[in-house]
């Protein structure tokens, strides 16, 4: 009887466990309407990557401190009124895209292979990622539970939300350092361009196919893990890169999803939206 | 009265009116409310006092201020200068002006409800049914009428049993029949529940009878006091045309039959009180 390689179970095993913490905040991130702020984290966590390599120190440390750093980087310049947040965004996320390949490239010593950074290394993945990921995650859903509540009648209406005394500063800070955490904790599986996509595709996927905003994290969670199981199937069958197999199993659900949503005759068996 | 003096801010500058005596009953009173942000004055210098079973109207043109004052009251802008005083244990009932869902979030109207408001399916039912809004209870938020949403918010204010009801142009989004049974629930929730209620109205064409103080602002206050005392004074004339003194009306339409929320007729005719004529229209002369 084959015995499963153990690179892929390790593999298995943080990919769901990252699929299980990402689905619920990509939902927030989908209703908060912060695809794009997430995507400029991720995205600048090259950087990190550059100085971690260049101080020798442990990468995802440096990951999550460049992401933490980044994030709270972007809420204050958010404050200023001059330029909108999304022409920011647009500013920052190549600026620090492009920064992070030149830092990379810049590195003394053996050249940095970029790709497993920009699309993940699922290979590399070690036991000490996976306690990363477990007990990250399992910080990130813990804080979730108790943030759930807030971050949901924030995204309903702000306004009402702040005026029936929800702390919105302190849980908007708060959700983005879990955003920074998961960003960085799904680097490894997916790569720093697919980072976001890991979280909001499962999340669009599970939206026409949810009444509730409890069902539809649970939904996505379901759709992501499936989509981990099978993309390093196919993966490790084929020989394809898996972290841009697993985000294309996901675009695929969605993407049938919404389209079945569309479609009268399947709207009868779907419940409703 | 003096001739008013000439200032450039379509206003006499002058309050005739001194600022409402202290109520010791007050649920909010603001004194010298003051917001500038990015070097613009939004509101300047403005007194006002809400007090339980009572309906204060704010109006004022496009710009005025009236949401930022709003908004300031609610604790949710910063003032510059001025003091809010608020009555210890005050709780508000907010029901914002603009209320788009986005559709990305499915909620229900019941789970709305119940958001952060540990409230029994009693409960629920009953601030649905005095917002005349039970129909709709497993409806999805997304998919409300203009109208609908407004009750549904509405009976998420009543849900925290407030003592002041806030609402920010109630009637936008919402249908001319639909606005003036709006205003009557208001009317009735003063009473029953001696509810004080911060009414704001961009709209001057309907108002309701039922209001029980206006304050007319322009970045300041420019006019206040009761309806009638408003509507002839010349300042108001001035801010909002000579024609607005006209308009500053109420709706009297005698119905033989009203209309359920999704508008279709019911037999039943509208109770007389839905409809009250304010005093003489003489006294509008512009």
């Amino acid at each position: 009887m084959p015995t499963i390689d153990p690179f892929l179970l390790r593999a298995l095993a943080a990919g769901i466990g990252l699929a299980v913490v990402a689905a619920p905040l990509g939902c927030i991130v989908v209703w908060r309407r912060m695809a794009y702020f997430g995507e400029t984290i991720a995205q600048a966590s090259l950087i990190g990557i550059a100085l971690g390599l260049a101080l020798q120190a442990n990468l995802t440390v440096a990951v999550l401190l460049t992401a933490v750093a980044v994030a709270l980087l972007l809420i204050s310049l958010g404050r200023q009124t001059l330029i909108p947040m999304d022409s920011l965004l647009g500013l920052l996320h190549h600026a620090a895209l492009a920064a992070g390949i030149v830092a990379t490239a810049s590195l003394k010593g053996p050249a940095v292979d970029l790709v497993g950074y920009l699309f993940g290394d699922v290979l590399s993945v070690t036991t000490a990622d996976l306690y990363w990921v477990y007990g990250g995650g399992a910080v990130v859903l813990a804080a979730l539970a108790v943030l759930w509540q807030p971050l949901l009648r924030m995204s309903i209406h702000a306004d009402l939300a702040a005026a029936e005394g929800v702390p919105t500063e302190a849980v908007r800070m708060a959700f983005t350092l879990l955003l920074a955490l998961t960003i960085a904790l799904a680097m490894k599986i997916v790569g720093a361009m697919l980072a976001i996509a890991f979280l909001i595709i499962p999340a669009i996927a599970a939206r026409p196919l949810a009444t509730t905003a409890e069902r539809m994290a649970l939904i996505a969670a379901s759709i992501a893990a499936s989509s981990v199981v099978a993309g390093l199937a196919l993966s490790f069958t084929y020989d394809i890169p898996s972290g841009p197999s697993i985000v294309l199993l996901m675009a695929t659900c969605a993407i049938a999803s919404l389209a079945l949503s569309q479609s009268h005759a399947l709207r009868a068996l779907m419940p409703s939206k | 009265m003096d001739a008013p003096q000439t200032h450039d801010h379509g206003c006499c500058g002058h309050d005739h009116n001194p600022p409402p005596e202290l109520n010791p009953n007050a649920l909010m009173s603001g004194r010298g409310l003051t917001v500038t942000k990015s070097g613009r004055t939004l509101i300047s210098n403005i007194d006002i006092t809400l007090n339980p079973s009572e309906i204060v109207t704010v109006i004022g043109p496009n710009g005025a201020g009236k949401t930022t004052l709003v908004r300031t009251l609610l604790g949710l802008e910063t003032l510059s200068q001025g003091k809010i005083t608020r009555k210890p244990g005050l709780v508000i009932g907010y029901v914002p002006q603009r209320f788009e869902i986005d559709r990305a979030i499915p909620l229900t109207v019941a789970r709305f409800l119940n958001l952060g408001l540990k409230k029994s399916p009693a409960q629920i039912a009953a601030a649905l049914d005095e917002t005349g809004a039970s129909r709709v209870s497993n409806a999805q938020v997304a998919e409300l009428s203009g109208g609908e949403l407004q009750r549904v918010v509405l009976a998420r204010a009543l849900l925290r049993d407030p003592q002041l009801l806030v609402l920010d142009e109630p009637a936008s989004g919402v249908d001319h029949m639909g606005e003036a049974s709006l205003y009557a629930l208001i009317a009735n929730l003063r009473d029953t529940r001696k509810l004080g209620v911060l009414l704001v109205s961009h709209d001057l064409h309907i108002v309701m009878a039922n209001t029980d103080r206006i304050v007319c602002i322009n970045q300041h206050v420019c006019c206040s006091g009761h309806p009638q005392a408003v509507a002839n004074h010349p300042e108001y004339a001035r801010l909002f045309g000579p024609d607005a003194a006209r308009a500053f009306a109420v709706y009297t339409h005698h119905h033989d039959h009203t209309h359920d929320l999704a508008g279709a007729p019911l037999t039943k005719p509208a109770t007389p009180s839905l409809y009250k004529r304010s005093s003489s229209p003489t006294a509008i002369d512009p």
